[in-house]
């Protein structure tokens, strides 16, 4: 490879279908993972319209009761695996470099792959909502015995899991191997943004996290198809062993989903409020005191399965400690806009509403910590709202606040500010609409996870349908306004935002196809957040 | 600074009241009618206030900075980005709230673990998709199946209307009869998949694992009917296995025990004999509906690639199956559970006949108890 051939590489970046399948640009794979998480978000989503659907009103109207199963089970396997989780990833594959001034990631191939079989894995998964005795409807926590009653969609849902285990593992490697390798001189650790600070905590929390689950699939092959008995009684086994393995990878998966959430909204809150992020440093120990915490808490996900009283007592103690590294960060990006002088551009105004809410989710959260209180809302729509307010109100609006942010950046125009607006408004009330009374449904008693249910839930379960149908139609403007925003408009100009700190800002919008090929000269200023 | 808490907080105490006042609406958690389930309520309560303050103060914070320090007021950012003191601050404070939270919850805890010295055992095993309840003292087995209406209502037709039944998958045909102010030991365990045991008006939920059990306790002090679900999913039927508590008085319960042991061993002997068509056929559609309808649905067409049809299958027309009919039922195959424990040769010999002459099988075949009988192992 002589530098001659690469710098002509350069001029002649490969156009049409070529560019995508082989590319190992790291914007063009930012820009691959987007829009698939995109299109994923609109396939889980439409699951989410049909359970909404089928729950507007009691009685069963549109699908048979193993079908809803279906649907619960893979709208959460599409909306966490497929939406959130590659959305991050292509955040991170697009900005880590241009934050760090790295000229691309440091595992370019790997990159490829890691996105590329992605498509493959929904693939799989998606295509077992045709197979005999359908697709995998006993809950994405996938707990045996029910899950091995599944029928030709079994040992499809365990490869499913391998292969997308396999992407996101890859994806991790590749966002530590650059963080750790490629920053420009003068970055240290300690000056690295937030998001990338938060990413390569995700990042390790993903490596290991994963092999967890991978290893715990794969029991409940081996149970179904060799004989073996880890999770079966009857073999001398144990049935919440899996539970625990599986809460094991799948609690630091809830914070895999909320951490680069936290980068989004550290970086956003300081650009509008015109004014440094309070408490840097807090800000990276709390991100890594929430990451290790998260492998101690699993077991508060299984409060009803009979622990000994110790390990209740245990789980719950360090479910509680969690709100406070949780709780500083929230204080930080109060004192961040405290005395600032705020503006309040569609970023801004979904990191504001990720900061409500995502707290409320976190109340409900320390609520549902308190173990014996927790023997009443387990299991109800009360975790369903719960969840719902950290990782859509949560996670999704932190995502949603990034597109808007770096949208110039990437297309080199400015969306339709008043679009946004709209767009804002229409989410923030609709999600709320549609999850609040869900609390309630589940204080006074609706199970979760069931296709039909008593006339007494009738009123609330209507509400929350409406507003569920008004949350999917909005994010139709969503897409409207990307597609608009990268066929033209204002010109973007490279420092987009007045108050925007970081790389990302130093080169022009749209950033060229290679940047940082040079590292570049870092001043005192440039290097402040 | 100090009156603008004051007035948060009395803010907070208003707003949380009316939670209180429209429980009955079905908004908040039930009181219950256990003393655990009036403390599990109290620790909601507090943990609901105490959020509810935490959050009217901090976004109160919020939105007057959001309103006050804003650009199109001309206000010139501040560059402090941190204070040590602070930090330790909102460190400390929501520590000490955390553990003020979490002395009475682990009190509470130990409280409910404590199954020891209760007068009565019930063991509650989940099946695919019904309780079975055997009350270990008293030596007497029940199971509890979805009531009939609730069946007809929950099928996907346009003329079932989920609205004229007030108890709509909420209601079973055998509740579980428990006395008042007895402590009573439930026992949860499953046959199958997993379940959870849930009657909120008891203050907790606890899963029923198949080859564990669980213990738990209760002590009911009102009589009356409480109502609640299966809470963990448990396949096709987990929203149709409701759970129905009748509390009653301690010998209002021992004359129900003595009438119910009366009255299934007159069912046992009575089940021996000799049935009519129409009795097999009308005693069969019900054993049906009670047992067989949620996998082989009304029609008898099952679900395409899970539940077999019967309407038209090998099994139930050719007359050289009649005992691989019989034996499916008494013992199960591959998801089908086993029926020969709960059902006694009767409603088995019904239930084929049935099913042999149901949606267009027409077999004319008749089976009667002493078939089933004979195959009984």
């Amino acid at each position: 490879m002589s530098t001659v051939a690469h710098e002509h590489d350069h001029h002649h970046a490969p156009s049409g279908l070529k560019r995508w399948i082989f590319s190992t640009n790291h914007k063009d794979i930012g820009t691959l993972y987007l829009i698939f998480s995109l299109m994923m978000f609109f396939i889980g989503g439409a699951m989410a319209m049909i359970i909404r659907a089928e729950l507007f009103q009691p009685g069963l109207q549109f699908v048979d009761p193993q079908f809803y199963n279906s649907m619960v089970t893979v709208h959460a396997l599409i909306m966490i695996f497929g939406a959130v989780m590659p959305a991050g990833v292509g955040l991170a594959n697009w900005m880590i470099p241009l934050m760090i001034g790295a000229p691309d990631m440091a595992l370019p191939r790997m990159n490829n792959m890691s996105f590329w079989i992605l498509p493959f894995g929904f693939a799989l998964l998606i295509s077992t909502l045709f197979m005999n005795g359908g697709g995998p409807a006993g809950g994405w926590t996938m707990y045996p015995p029910l899950v091995l009653q599944l029928g030709d969609a079994f040992p499809f849902l365990i490869f499913t899991v391998h292969i997308l285990g396999v992407s996101s593992i890859m994806g991790a490697i590749n966002i530590i191997a650059t963080v750790f390798n490629m920053r420009a001189p003068g970055m240290t650790l300690m000056k690295m943004p937030l998001f990338v600070w938060t990413w390569v905590i995700t990042a390790f929390l993903l490596i290991a996290s994963l092999p967890v689950l991978a290893g715990a699939v794969t029991m409940l092959l081996t149970d179904k198809y060799f004989g073996t008995s880890f999770f079966s009684a009857a073999g001398g086994g144990d049935p919440v062993l899996f539970q625990h393995i599986f809460w094991f990878f799948g609690h630091p998966e809830v914070y895999i989903l909320a951490l680069p959430a936290f980068g989004i909204i550290s970086t956003i809150i300081p650009t509008f409020s015109r004014k440094p992020l309070f408490g840097y440093a807090s800000m990276v120990y709390a991100t890594a005191s929430i990451a290790i915490l998260s492998f101690f808490v699993w077991a508060h996900h299984m409060f009803t399965v009979g622990m000994p009283i110790k390990g209740e007592l245990f789980f719950m103690y360090a479910t509680m400690l969690i709100s406070v590294p949780t709780g500083v960060k929230v204080f930080n990006w109060m004192a961040t806009m405290w005395r600032g002088a705020m503006t309040f551009e569609t970023p801004m105004l979904f990191s504001i509403a990720f900061v409500i809410l995502f707290t409320i989710g976190g109340f409900s959260g320390l609520m549902l910590g308190i173990t014996p209180v927790d023997f009443q809302y387990h299991d109800t729509y009360f975790v369903v709202a719960h969840f719902h307010y950290v990782l859509l109100t949560g996670a999704v609006f932190a995502l949603m606040a990034a597109v808007y942010y770096w949208l110039p950046k990437w297309t080199g125009y400015m969306y339709d500010e008043k679009l946004g607006k709209i767009h804002f408004w229409l989410s923030t009330i609709a999600a709320n609409v549609l999850f609040f009374p869900q609390h309630f449904l589940g204080l006074a008693g609706m199970p979760r996870r069931i296709p039909d249910y008593n006339i007494q839930f009738a009123d609330f379960n209507m509400i929350s349908s409406i507003g569920g149908f008004a949350y999917g139609l909005s994010q139709l403007l969503f897409v409207y306004i990307v597609i608009k925003c990268a066929l033209g408009g204002k010109k973007a100009k490279a420092q987009a935002w007045e108050g925007a700190k970081g790389l990302e800002w130093t080169v022009p919008s749209p950033a060229p196809f290679h940047t940082f090929e040079t590292p570049p000269k870092l001043t005192k200023a440039m290097l402040e957040h | 600074m100090t009156s603008i808490f004051k007035k948060l907080i009395q803010a907070a105490f208003l707003l949380t009241l009316p939670l209180v006042a429209v429980a009955e609406w079905g908004l908040n958690m039930r009181e219950g009618i256990t003393p655990i389930s009036q403390k599990v309520y109290n620790m909601h309560m507090v943990s609901l206030t105490v959020v509810t303050i935490i959050g009217i103060v901090v976004f109160g914070v919020m939105f007057w900075s959001i309103f006050h320090h804003r650009k199109s007021r001309g206000v010139k950012p501040a560059q402090f980005s941190h204070s040590t003191t602070v930090e330790v601050i909102w460190t400390a404070i929501p520590l000490i709230i955390i553990i003020g939270l979490a002395i009475p919850a682990t009190k509470l805890l130990i409280e409910m673990d404590d199954t020891s010295d209760s007068a009565l055992t019930v063991k509650a095993v989940g099946y695919q998709w019904k309780w079975k309840y055997e009350y270990l003292e008293d030596d007497l087995t029940i199971y509890s199946n979805l009531d009939e209406k609730s069946v007809e209502l929950s099928q996907r037709v346009d003329t079932a209307n989920p609205m004229e039944h007030e108890n709509y998958l909420l209601d079973v045909d055998e509740p579980l009869v428990l006395p008042t102010n007895t402590k009573i030991r439930i026992l949860t365990t499953a046959n199958d998949v997993i379940h959870a045991w849930w009657v909120p008006d008891l203050g907790w939920k606890r899963d029923a694992i198949p080859g564990f059990i669980n213990d738990n306790w209760t002590m009911i002090s009102e009589p009356g009917t409480y109502r609640g679900q299966c809470t963990e999913i448990c396949g096709k039927g987990h929203g149709y296995m409701p759970i129905v508590v009748k509390a009653v008085s301690m010998d209002e319960y021992k004359t129900w025990v003595a009438e119910k042991k009366e009255s299934q061993e007159a069912a046992a002997a009575s089940s021996n004999k000799e049935m009519s068509m129409q009795e097999l056929m009308t005693k069969g559609e019900a054993v049906y509906k009670a047992n067989c309808l949620a996998c082989h649905q009304a029609n008898g067409q099952g679900v395409q690639g899970v539940f077999p049809a019967l309407a038209g299958s090998q099994i139930a027309t050719k007359p050289e199956n009649i005992k691989t009919h019989i034996t499916h039922i008494l013992y199960g195959k591959n998801l089908m559970p086993a029926f020969g424990e709960q059902l006694n040769d009767g409603d088995i010999a019904a239930v084929a006949t049935y099913e042999r002459n149901a949606w267009g099988n027409d077999t004319g075949d008749m089976i009667q108890a002493s078939d089933v009988k004979a195959e009984r192992k």
